[in-house]
């Protein structure tokens, strides 16, 4: 075996997915000093930063600011960045081998979890990411249509995407309007008819995921007025026990502000904002045109599980709400890569700590990891994935001390790109995004907004002189 | 955090032996994996007790014929389980009120793994680091 991660023989390793993770397995690299390594970063899309650009929110501006260490990272010379090429499309994994001694897929969780209930597929029924998505300027998702003439409006899910979603709703053009919000999104956004949004989850005040700063932002909305049911905003005796138990004080704050927005009265806003807790919906009710009128929920008693937690189950008591418009937002799934060992019942590349598994021998797979949300499911802040990726690269690390790497036919950084090139002539490389990246800086700066976003590729491509 | 997190990057594969099996051979599958406790199944793959490294050590000390004696005589039966969608802080408090390390995670009547109180420790360091990277990072970005 030849000698690798020495100046003249860089270690190469290539890295699927250019959202946090991917970034955080390129600092990681960098930083140990035992090889020399060499990083591409490959993404489907021209741009880089995966969700921070297309999941968190436009109203979240100070959250996307992380991108400033990503681009410290791009820094470095010995990476470089190819979007606009897909691997398992563009370039297959096995091709992928004859140019890198290790890979890395990073893909995060593209798709959502169903709730598996009658009604799921009527028209007005649609995951929260495809919105996300679509008010993000997702270039996948500029054709999508959000009906905005109905005036209610669930959302299924307690979550940070929930959250998300049901404040979009409920802001105000103008408070849209500073934002990088997708132009296209901000002009729906305008004429929007809704008027009431509930936020429905299973279990109650204290087992919300949401935290408090996310719930206290509900409440200080220019244009509608955050409500919970006085009845549904009481703990329940197990958490009020558990919550004495574990003096967990961030659970009592959050518990504090949810029950001060209980039976609170209209202060005249236009909009409201409704937190359900303790209810599930169990069915979605369409009218003749097979569009969403109402939804069948059942309301929920907590159990103590052995392991100590508390669960949701149904009671009989049901109740039925008008809706026109249902958002999904109770999880979400890796996407497959073709060629790579899926659990599909998670949605996760099958792992351990990172070392991609064979589902036969229970072995890894030579050179290939895993990192992020498609190797733990989605959990966690945008750091969250710092110490993840960590793990990861040291098993990469630890498999490179005993030569369990590929041994790629041309473990060159020029051949590779040869034949990235040749694959996908309009790939995007660093410098591409840089360029795009202080264009759409510009164009927001004009309107006072932190940038405008360019939302398909072919314009993408135009920005930067590519077509 | 689920418990489902944790298993996710453990592989799907859980260790497990027979309870007719020797503590001589508990032993060896403990020490061959670099484990702290072994699910006792039966032959239908359901759990029936789990055997710590803890359980061995504590007879070894008043028995030197402990190798010899079988599983079954060492396990735990009244075994706690628990499910992926448990809550980690939960399972926690339960692992250490009630003074055991490790959990088999059941779903559907199936098991599909095990806990231990280093998973969970180790799962909520991490996700506190994010939390403080997250929020510094944040604050970084308001000094600008």
């Amino acid at each position: 075996m030849s000698e690798y991660g020495t100046q003249s023989n860089p270690l190469r390793v290539a890295i699927i997915g250019a959202g946090p993770t991917g970034f955080y397995t390129a600092e990681h690299l960098f930083k140990q000093k035992e090889y020399v390594v060499s990083v591409d970063m490959f993404d489907r899309l021209p741009v880089p930063f995966g969700l921070v650009r297309y999941g968190v929110a436009p109203d979240h501006q100070k959250i996307k600011s992380v991108t400033a260490v990503y681009d410290r990272i791009a820094q470095n010379p010995a990476f470089r960045f190819f979007g606009n090429v897909q691997i398992g499309k563009d370039i297959t994994v096995a091709e992928l081998r004859d140019y890198y001694h290790q890979i890395v897929f990073t893909t995060g969780a593209q798709s959502d979890r169903r709730m598996n209930i009658p009604g799921e597929d009527l028209q007005g029924s649609l995951p929260a990411t495809d919105f996300v998505a679509w008010y993000n300027g997702h270039p996948d998702f500029r054709a999508y249509d959000v009906d905005l003439s109905q005036e209610s409006v669930a959302v299924v899910g307690v979550g940070n995407v929930a959250m998300d979603v049901a404040r979009i709703l409920c802001r105000t053009p103008e408070e849209l309007a500073v934002t990088d919000i997708a132009d296209y999104a901000l002009e729906k956004l305008r004429n929007s008819n809704v008027k009431n949004v509930y936020i429905l989850g299973r279990r109650g005040p204290a087992q919300a995921a949401f935290t408090t700063p996310e719930i206290k932002e509900l409440g200080e909305m220019q244009d509608t007025d955050a409500y919970v049911e006085p009845e549904e905003a009481v703990l329940d005796p197990l958490s009020e026990a558990s919550l004495a138990d574990s003096s967990d004080r961030a659970t009592v704050k959050k518990v504090e502000v949810i029950q001060s927005y209980a039976g609170r009265p209209s202060s005249g806003k236009s909009r409201r904002l409704t937190l359900r807790f303790l209810v599930s919906p169990v069915e979605l009710i369409g009218n003749d045109e097979g569009q969403i009128v109402k939804m069948r929920i059942v309301k929920n008693k907590l159990y103590k599980t052995d392991a100590g937690s508390l669960r949701p189950k149904a009671t009989e008591e049901m109740e039925e709400i008008p809706v026109g418009l249902v958002f999904r937002a109770i999880g979400y799934r890796g996407v497959p890569i073709p060629d790579v060992p899926f659990y599909d019942s998670w949605g996760v590349i099958l792992n351990k700590q990172g070392r991609v598994i064979d589902p036969e021998t229970q072995k890894p797979v030579l050179g290939e990891y895993t990192g992020g949300w498609i190797k733990r499911g989605p959990s966690g802040v945008i750091g969250t994935n710092k110490p993840d990726a960590l793990e990861t690269v040291q098993q990469m690390l630890a498999d490179m001390a005993s030569g369990q790497v590929l041994s790629p036919e041309c473990p060159d950084a020029q051949a590779a790109s040869h034949f990235i090139a040749e694959k996908q002539p309009d790939y995007f490389s660093y410098d591409d995004w840089l360029k795009l990246d202080a264009l759409e800086v510009a164009n927001g700066k004009a309107q006072g907004r932190p940038r405008v976003k360019f939302t398909s590729v072919a314009d993408m491509l135009t920005a930067v002189g590519k077509r | 955090m689920k418990v489902r997190r944790i298993l996710a990057t453990k592989g799907m594969r859980v260790i497990t032996i027979a309870p007719d099996k020797k503590i001589r051979d508990a032993v060896a599958v403990l020490a061959e994996h670099n484990i702290g406790a072994l699910v006792v199944a039966d032959a239908a793959g359901q759990p029936v007790g789990i055997l710590s490294e803890r359980d061995v050590i504590r007879k070894a000390a008043e028995n030197e014929q402990v190798f010899d004696l079988f599983v079954s005589d060492l396990m735990t039966r009244d075994v706690i389980t628990g499910m992926p969608q448990d809550d980690t802080h939960s399972v926690a408090r339960t692992m250490t009120d009630r003074h055991f390390r490790h959990m088999p995670i059941m779903d559907e009547g199936r098991l599909i793994g095990i806990v231990s109180i280093g998973d969970i420790l180790k799962a909520e360091r991490d996700q506190y680091r994010g939390e403080i990277d997250t929020l510094e990072t944040q604050i970084m970005a308001d000094k600008d």
